[in-house]
């Protein structure tokens, strides 16, 4: 922490100015409209608050969220996991590219990434009339939301444990087999400890992109009251009904899990950093 | 370095993961919702509130027939979007959407049949609308015809016509007073090509224009629904606006029909015709009147006669368009005149 010496010799005021200017820019344009979406969300009182939240199709997208997040965190998570592993921990062809390939996500649009699924699940796509025929539905159904969800969400967990791993190196793992311990003894004793805190970091951020995300559900979702609408999609569609102070109070959820997640993600970073001071 | 999980540690992961998973099941209940029969009506933008009233009027009829009760679900966008979705799987029963052509679109891909029009009274469409314009209050800007909507320093509202079906009717409105007044094709295109220079944004819905138009306070006029201006009117308060009735505007005739493929498919058809007919009948034309839409049933109209302003409307079926297809091939379609002016 303190090998950094700060800056002496600069004019006080050039100082303040600086500070002075990224506070304002962060007050105006990060503090301010977050503090206006509460306000909002309580223009009309706690009681209109609450009825809010409770309102049937309020209630589903909330449900729906929940589901879809739970979802698809899990898969990430294990998948996160299992590609880290192969990545750190083996070395084989095409690695390097397979690096590249999960980052996708990060640098296609959410639309598109929507599109994809409706290419290959729609009425019109290559799986979705046999699909259909058969009584599945992806496409404008939770699982075709689910499935966006996962692929926009894909990168953070196994973003995180990558470089993490990449350091910690295999000896520990090679000490471990060489004292005869099994291959899930190895991950459970071994790798799983070393990597915990950025494991649920990667979590933390996926699962709050995974209730935020709008796009990419927009486009897969067909926007069915009660049904198809998360959260965000929920949000929207009060707003554009007039109803501002209950689409407020609905946005005041994503905020306060918005805040929530920052903070963990605080608590962790310190966590993190004194840890790989100790390495 | 520790080779055993830290209690607390190994709480903190637990519940990461269990919260989440534990709170699914919740997810899952909405499908279990109890109701004999469900419906889903895929509509476009502006008719929110009109079909909230008509689903509660129809699911308390249908529950006083049969003694069953049915859970109408509604999705609302702009009118393409809407059809789209519907041709890329979207399950509904019925559509009512914002112009003929939409539906035509879907029954081109084989989900109904393609004489539907034929198949319910007045063109399949049991209320109809116009294209008014609405303007902040007291008229700043003096805006009282199309012509003034092309004069340097007027900013107009409108959504895009290639996702919008208001946005559609909008601009063949303006085709159609261009045409008369210019008396060319030619400087028809001139005049939209105008028009559309003083447009500051494009959204998708004509939802989306009314709120970039009356809530962010974006623009001069908004290019409205009849029924979409009357609302902003009623929900913002009389002395924030003004309507304006231009001239001469089109008759907009938003269509419904049964979605043949569907209704098959989940055995809903008597249904889905029982809410399309309710629709015309007295106690539906009067719902419509109250949105704002105007009814066809000459005695509810005469009720509500004082309503709606008398406008001179120009028909889709007139020489000048055609009719939907030839007008969505000529205005809307890729290269089509749409494309020409607002690209260049």
């Amino acid at each position: 922490m303190s090998n950094a010496s700060p800056v002496r010799d600069e004019p006080a005021a050039v100082k303040w100015t600086v500070i002075g200017l990224a506070a304002l820019f962060i007050g105006l344009f990060i503090v301010l409209p977050l503090v206006n979406v509460f306000a909002q969300a309580f223009v009309k009182g706690w009681q209109a608050y609450l009825d809010a939240l409770v309102e049937p199709d309020a209630l589903a997208a909330i449900r729906l969220t929940l589901l879809v997040t739970a979802l698809s965190v899990t898969a990430n998570t294990v998948m996160g996991l299992v590609t880290a592993w192969a990545i750190t921990k083996f070395s084989f062809k095409g690695k390097s590219f397979l690096i590249t390939l999960i980052d996708l996500p990060f640098s296609v649009s959410p639309v598109v990434a929507g599109l994809i699924f409706v290419l290959l699940f729609g009425a019109q796509g290559y799986f979705g009339p046999w699909l259909i025929d058969n009584g599945w539905k992806i496409i404008f159904a939770w699982p075709g939301i689910t499935l966006a969800t996962v692929f926009v969400t894909f990168p953070f967990v196994a973003r995180e444990l990558i470089p993490l791993m990449q350091e910690q190196g295999t000896t520990e793992e090679e000490a471990a087999v060489t004292l005869g311990a099994g291959g899930w003894r190895v991950f459970s004793r071994v790798t799983l400890p070393n990597i915990k805190w950025a494991l649920l970091y990667g979590v933390l951020l996926c699962n709050a992109r995974a209730m935020g995300e709008f796009g990419a559900v927009s486009v897969v979702s067909g926007h069915v009251r009660g049904e198809t609408n998360t959260i965000p999609l929920q949000v929207e569609i009060l707003y554009n009904e007039y109803q501002f102070q209950a689409s407020f109070a609905v946005a005041s959820l994503l905020a306060l899990l918005a805040i929530v997640t920052l903070l963990a993600k605080t608590a962790l970073e310190a966590r993190l950093v004194s840890r790989s001071g100790r390495h | 370095m520790s080779f055993h999980f830290k209690p607390a540690v190994t709480a903190a992961l637990i519940a990461a993961l269990a919260v989440p998973v534990g709170l699914a099941p919740i997810g899952f209940t909405p499908a279990a919702r109890a109701a004999d029969v469900s419906l889903l009506n895929v509509s476009y933008d502006p008719t929110r509130e009109l079909y909230q009233q008509f689903n509660k009027l129809f699911a308390d009829k249908y529950k006083a027939d049969t003694g069953k009760t049915i859970e109408i679900k509604t999705s609302h966008g702009g009118s393409g979007k809407q059809a789209r979705s519907v041709i890329d799987g979207l399950e509904a029963d019925v559509v009512t959407l914002a112009l003929a052509y939409d539906i035509d679109a879907i029954a081109d891909k084989g989900f109904l049949a393609q004489d539907w029009q034929k198949r319910l009274p007045d063109n399949s469409s049991p209320y109809t609308s116009t294209i008014v314009f609405l303007v902040r209050k007291g008229n700043p800007k003096d805006i009282k015809d199309w012509g003034d909507l092309v004069k340097p320093g007027v900013q107009v509202i409108t959504p895009n016509p290639k996702t919008s079906g208001g946005a559609r009717w909008n601009y063949l409105a303006a085709w159609a007073y261009a045409l008369k007044k210019e008396g060319s094709e030619d400087k028809a295109k001139d005049f939209v090509r105008n028009l559309f220079k003083n447009v500051p944004v494009l959204d998708t819905g004509a939802r989306g224009s009314t709120v970039t138009f009356t809530e962010r306070g974006v623009g001069d006029v908004l290019l409205a629904w009849e029924n979409e201006a009357f609302l902003s009117k009623k929900e913002f308060g009389d002395d924030k606006f003004d309507i304006v009735v231009p001239s001469l505007s089109i008759l907009a005739e938003p269509p419904v029909a049964i979605v043949d493929k569907n209704v098959e498919r989940k055995g809903t058809r008597d249904v889905a015709e029982a809410y399309l007919k309710l629709l015309y009948s007295k106690e539906g034309q009067k719902l419509a009147a109250e949105n704002f839409y105007r009814p066809r049933d000459p005695e509810v109209a005469k009720e509500y006669e004082k309503v709606f302003p008398k406008v001179d409307l120009v028909t889709i079926d007139d020489a000048a368009f055609g009719g939907w297809r030839k007008a969505q091939k000529t205005h809307f379609s890729d290269g089509g005149v749409f494309d020409q002016i607002y690209s260049n």
